[in-house]
């Protein structure tokens, strides 16, 4: 660990934070799969993307928390709700709740919970004893070098950073001409 | 119940079909509505219909693909009226037509009888008559303009144009009494004589009146919002126009050049030199822009007659009783929404036989359909302000 | 608590960085009443009067001298009037959409900086949490038009949150632009936080609306325009506007819950006009700090503030005087005049304290650094400035807004997404990529 930054920085209120936010999203993540209503599963998970946002500020990370919330919450989830509220789905909340295969569903689950479970228990020694307080800075700029590059050399994420972005307008574009009846 | 079926008519007459729509609701052999086909109603308690107007519209999305208008809301059953009224008693009831520009409405009426009767105003009677008539033109397009503004969303020139406008509404008030409904003329002339300093007001009011237009125009005529949500928006060729017989500035921005003023002068509008502003395109802009011409046009024979008011009588020799003979007539006017057509059809007697009115409006919204059809929902207000259209014109 | 009070006196850094929580919840409660009783008070009552100016008329003159107490009077009938909720509309969402949207509107204000010290809290990514709680304004707009369960309101509400989102891309890129330009900084990295890029604009000694001119111009200009578009206002303002067919997103909304949307619609509006201040306008920072400096220029913008009050005290006063001598004027007479001495109350206040700033100014460049009460007259002195200078700026926003309301015609939607996407779009990415290979040829 660093020992140029100071962990007693932390706030007190820290653990509290911790849990109302874990809490926040898995009970949001729980309503999401619960509700009948669609609008509502989305608004819950918008909740649950917020307080995954809050969790990444808490890890350091004010970059990422930012962006989950601009793309995230403020894009994607709106696109959702714009296709929730468009398309006349009424007559799917007043189907089965759970379909007919739902225990091996629920075995599926279990395995990924064993799955994790056993990687923790594992992995415990490479998981730092608490929270490495980085320098606020140090998020975006770390960022902005991997993907960018710094000083004059590529960084260590261009080429896919510029082939995923190509590849994103590669799926507008088709997603553009799929959709006008005429160009 | 065969028998109440009315066989001379050209087509079947019966309670199942009176009212069909063009909109094609209720063909059996096509479906009801398309899958994004929607059928929105707009009225007649809406902000932007110029009064109790409805009008359903058939879209496709955002597109509209049919129009209809709904009217009847402010019939009165003027003309049935006019049956049981005497001539000189149905003067008044013409003003409630067209009530923002009752002087014309007043001017064909009464030049209608007086084509009936054979008698002709005197020259000094027509100027009064032209002087008010055009300041009425003004009026009426002053508030075209702030209501079609305000529809497409700019506030402040209805503000403007109504301030304005009062002070044409006192002129009329100096002279005859009334602001709107102003029954202004007589049959054989003008009741009232001009008050004193009447010259003066109006030539006033010719020297505020063209900055103030000016003002319009600095506000719209050059503002690129304005430009983008009038240009080609409702176009109306001049083929379609004659052919659905719109009359008036619609007519004119087709690029047909028709002013009765001109073409068949009335009331010695024979006398006075102004231009007939034509536009190109037919569309809502031009018609703006028609209108707003027509505006300095107005000012100038208003100049022109107020400088060389004649003296003599302004009333004819009319009988006291007035009883036309038998016979029929149409008269039309330059109404500032259009034609204005006076049918009379008199039977001898003191009480006119029929008095149909053709009012501009009326046959103008008949080509909303046309101007309207693949165009966006948000035009539709534009194109109905663009009309110009008042309904109790329209209804009667 | 006392201790909490008093540590964070005389600090130069936010609170929320000084890690003082009573200051911040101070703050947070002084930036929320301010904010509420500036947009129910001050911009309504401007909004109101300015458009009536506008319009050749007067505006509201009777509740109160001048229509000054309007806001209230409307403040009171909305809160008396009947909650209406739509029968089948969904009541949970219904009731929590306004709440959304204030949110969204009122959270912005956190990282915006009246001063070098004087803001919540300054972030590290301030500006990007700037657009993404704003982004999340859009949420409030989508679920107050699908809670009320009639189709009207969904469509204006779709309609909007289109709007707002295709504007958002061109906003975030002339932001881009502007943090471009304070990485052009002597120590060489730019900054995502608000206060770091007032400071770049200072040490650069420009404003980044002149940098580069006119590239920060355009990107001044597309951010202008893309934030009108983003509050829904004029000429933007289709979604909400009544001529139209599509009724806007709270029509079914009455009452208080309509107030709460306008009360949001107002707050974004200033929290935008702040941004764009900020980052292009040089935020807090007083005209010309390097062609006119020196203590005698310092004393000379100080006294600004105090003279403005005095401006606004000598309106009142003449107002009170001109004020018609009748029996039913009585009461609005006195409480105009009361008011114009209150305001010269105030602009007293200011005026000594921009004295005493100058007189520890002239100390500390003789004598010894001065203590006590001119210290404390010579802080307030530079906090208030400040606070004027950045007010000021965005008072202009705010009645650009009104005139923008007063003059221009509504655009049709599909032509507003038109200039959304095909205009300022391009627009907005060669100024970014001008500005970039500007700067770094400059470098």
């Amino acid at each position: 660990m660093n020992p140029a930054i100071n962990v007693g920085a932390a706030p007190v209120a820290t653990p509290w934070f911790f849990y109302g936010l874990a809490a926040a999203a898995v009970i949001s993540g729980l309503l999401v799969i619960t509700r009948r209503n669609a609008v509502h599963s989305a608004l819950a998970l918008i909740v649950t993307l917020l307080s995954v946002a809050g969790l990444y500020l808490m890890l350091y990370a004010p970059f990422v928390a930012g962006v989950q919330i601009i793309v995230y919450a403020g894009g994607i989830m709106v696109l959702f709700l714009f296709v929730i509220m468009l398309v006349n789905i009424e007559r799917v909340s007043k189907e089965r709740q759970f379909n007919r295969i739902w225990p091996i569903g629920l075995l599926a689950s279990c395995a990924l919970l064993a799955l994790f479970l056993s990687a923790f228990k594992k992995g415990k020694s490479l998981f730092p004893d608490r929270i490495i307080p980085l320098p606020e800075a140090t998020n975006t700029q770390g960022i902005a070098a991997m993907l960018y590059g710094e000083a004059g050399k590529m960084g260590q994420y261009t080429f896919t950073f510029e082939i995923a972005s190509l590849l994103l307008l590669v799926a507008i574009l088709g997603a553009v001409i799929m959709t006008k009846k005429k160009i | 119940m065969n028998e109440l079926k009315d066989k001379s008519l050209p087509h079947e007459v019966s309670p199942s079909n009176l009212g069909s729509s063009n909109l094609d609701l209720d063909t059996p052999d096509k479906p009801y509505l398309d899958s994004n086909e929607l059928i929105i109603n707009m009225g007649p308690q809406h902000p932007a219909t110029h009064g109790v107007l409805r009008v359903i519209l058939k879209l496709d999305g955002e597109k509209v693909l049919g129009t209809e208008c709904v009217i009847g809301y402010l019939h009165r059953g003027v003309e049935k009226i006019a049956e049981n009224r005497t001539y000189t008693m149905f003067n008044p009831y013409v003003d409630r037509m067209d009530y923002v520009a009752a002087v014309s409405n007043g001017l064909g009426y009464c030049q209608a009888v007086e084509k009936l009767l054979n008698i002709e105003a005197p020259p000094r009677a027509n100027y009064i008559r032209v002087i008010l008539t055009e300041l009425n033109r003004l009026a009426s397009h002053q508030i075209w303009l702030g209501t079609h503004a305000l529809d497409i969303g700019a506030m402040t020139p209805l503000f403007y144009t109504f301030r304005d406008r009062e002070e044409i509404l006192k002129i009329f008030e100096k002279y005859c009494g009334a602001r709107l409904t102003t029954h202004a003329f007589r049959i054989g002339g003008c009741q009232y004589e001009l008050y004193n300093g009447f010259e003066k007001d109006v030539k006033n009011f010719l020297s505020f009146f063209p900055p103030k237009m000016d003002e319009y125009e600095a506000l719209l005529t050059g503002n690129r919002i304005w430009i983008d949500r009038t240009k080609n928006v409702g176009m109306l060729s001049a083929k379609d126009a004659i052919a659905l017989g719109v009359t008036g500035p619609m007519l004119r921005a087709s690029g047909v050049k028709w002013d009765i003023r001109k073409a068949i002068p009335y009331a010695n509008y024979k006398d006075f030199d102004f231009e007939v502003p034509i536009g190109q395109n037919g569309d809502t802009y031009d018609r703006y822009l028609v209108r707003m011409q027509e505006m300095r046009q107005s000012c100038r024979i208003i100049e022109q007659a107020v400088n060389g008011i004649p003296e003599g009588p302004i009333m004819a020799k009319v009988p006291k009783v007035i009883k036309p003979p038998v016979g029929e007539i149409y008269h039309s006017i330059e109404a500032p929404k259009g034609e204005l057509g006076y049918f009379i059809v008199s039977d001898g007697s003191t009480q006119p036989y029929r008095v149909r009115v053709r009012p501009p409006s009326f046959v103008n919204l008949q080509a909303l359909d046309t101007m309207v059809k693949g165009q966006l929902v948000a035009d539709v207000v534009a194109v109905i302000g663009t009309i110009d259209i008042v309904l109790g014109e329209v209804d009667r | 608590m006392i201790d909490s009070f008093l540590s964070y006196l005389g600090s130069t850094v936010p609170p929320a960085n000084a890690g003082n929580q009573l200051w911040v919840l101070i703050y947070v409660l002084i930036i929320f009443a301010a904010v509420s009783l500036t947009v129910m008070w001050l911009i309504n009552w401007v909004e109101r009067k300015a458009l009536a100016h506008f319009q050749v008329r007067l505006g509201p003159m009777r509740v109160g001298p001048h229509g000054l107490l309007q806001p209230f009077a409307d403040a009171l009938k909305l809160m008396l009037k009947e909650d209406i909720i739509p029968d089948q509309a969904d009541k949970a969402v219904f009731w929590f959409a306004p709440v959304i949207g204030l949110l969204a509107a009122f959270t912005v204000y956190i990282v915006i900086p009246f001063g070098p010290s004087q803001a919540v809290s300054d972030m590290n990514i301030g500006i990007l949490f700037m657009l993404g709680v704003s982004s999340l304004g859009v949420l409030g707009i989508v679920t107050a038009g699908w809670a009320s369960n009639s189709h009207y309101p969904l469509m204006g509400a779709l309609r909007s949150s289109a709007q707002m989102v295709s504007y958002e891309v061109a906003m975030g890129l002339a932001v881009v632009s502007a943090i471009l330009m304070t990485s052009l900084n002597p120590s060489g990295t730019g900054t995502l936080s608000m206060i770091g890029i007032v400071e770049a604009q200072q040490q650069q000694g420009i404003w980044f609306l002149f940098k580069f001119f006119p590239l920060g111009l355009i990107a001044f200009v597309i951010f202008a325009i893309a934030m009108v578009a983003e509050t829904n206002r004029a000429p933007f303002d289709l979604p909400e506007a009544e001529s139209e067919l599509t009724a806007g997103f709270h029509t079914e909304y009455s009452g208080l819950r309509w107030s709460l949307f306008m009360l949001a619609e107002y707050a974004a509006m200033m929290a935008v006009s702040s941004i764009a201040v900020t980052m292009w306008l040089g935020g807090w920072l007083r005209p010309f700090p390097n062609l006119m400096h020196g203590p005698t220029w310092d004393f000379i913008f100080s006294l600004f503030p105090g003279l403005s009050f005095v401006a606004f005290a000598a309106f009142a006063f003449i107002g009170t005087v001109r004020m018609p001598k009748h029996s039913y004027f009585k009461i609005q007479t006195v409480g105009l005049g009361i008011f114009g001495l209150v305001l010269a109350f105030i602009a007293l206040i200011l005026l000594v304290i921009s004295i005493g700033g100058y007189v520890a100014q002239a100390h500390a460049t003789t004598g010894p650094s001065p203590t006590g009460l001119l210290k404390a007259l010579a802080t307030f002195n530079e906090g208030i400035g400040y606070v004027y200078w950045f007010l000021l700026k965005v008072t202009i926003f705010m009645y650009l807004f009104i005139w923008y309301r007063a003059t221009w015609p509504r655009y049709r939607f599909d032509q507003l997404m038109k200039i959304g996407w095909k205009v300022m779009l391009p627009v907005s990415l060669g100024a970014l990529i001008a500005t970039a290979i500007v700067g770094v040829i400059v470098k």
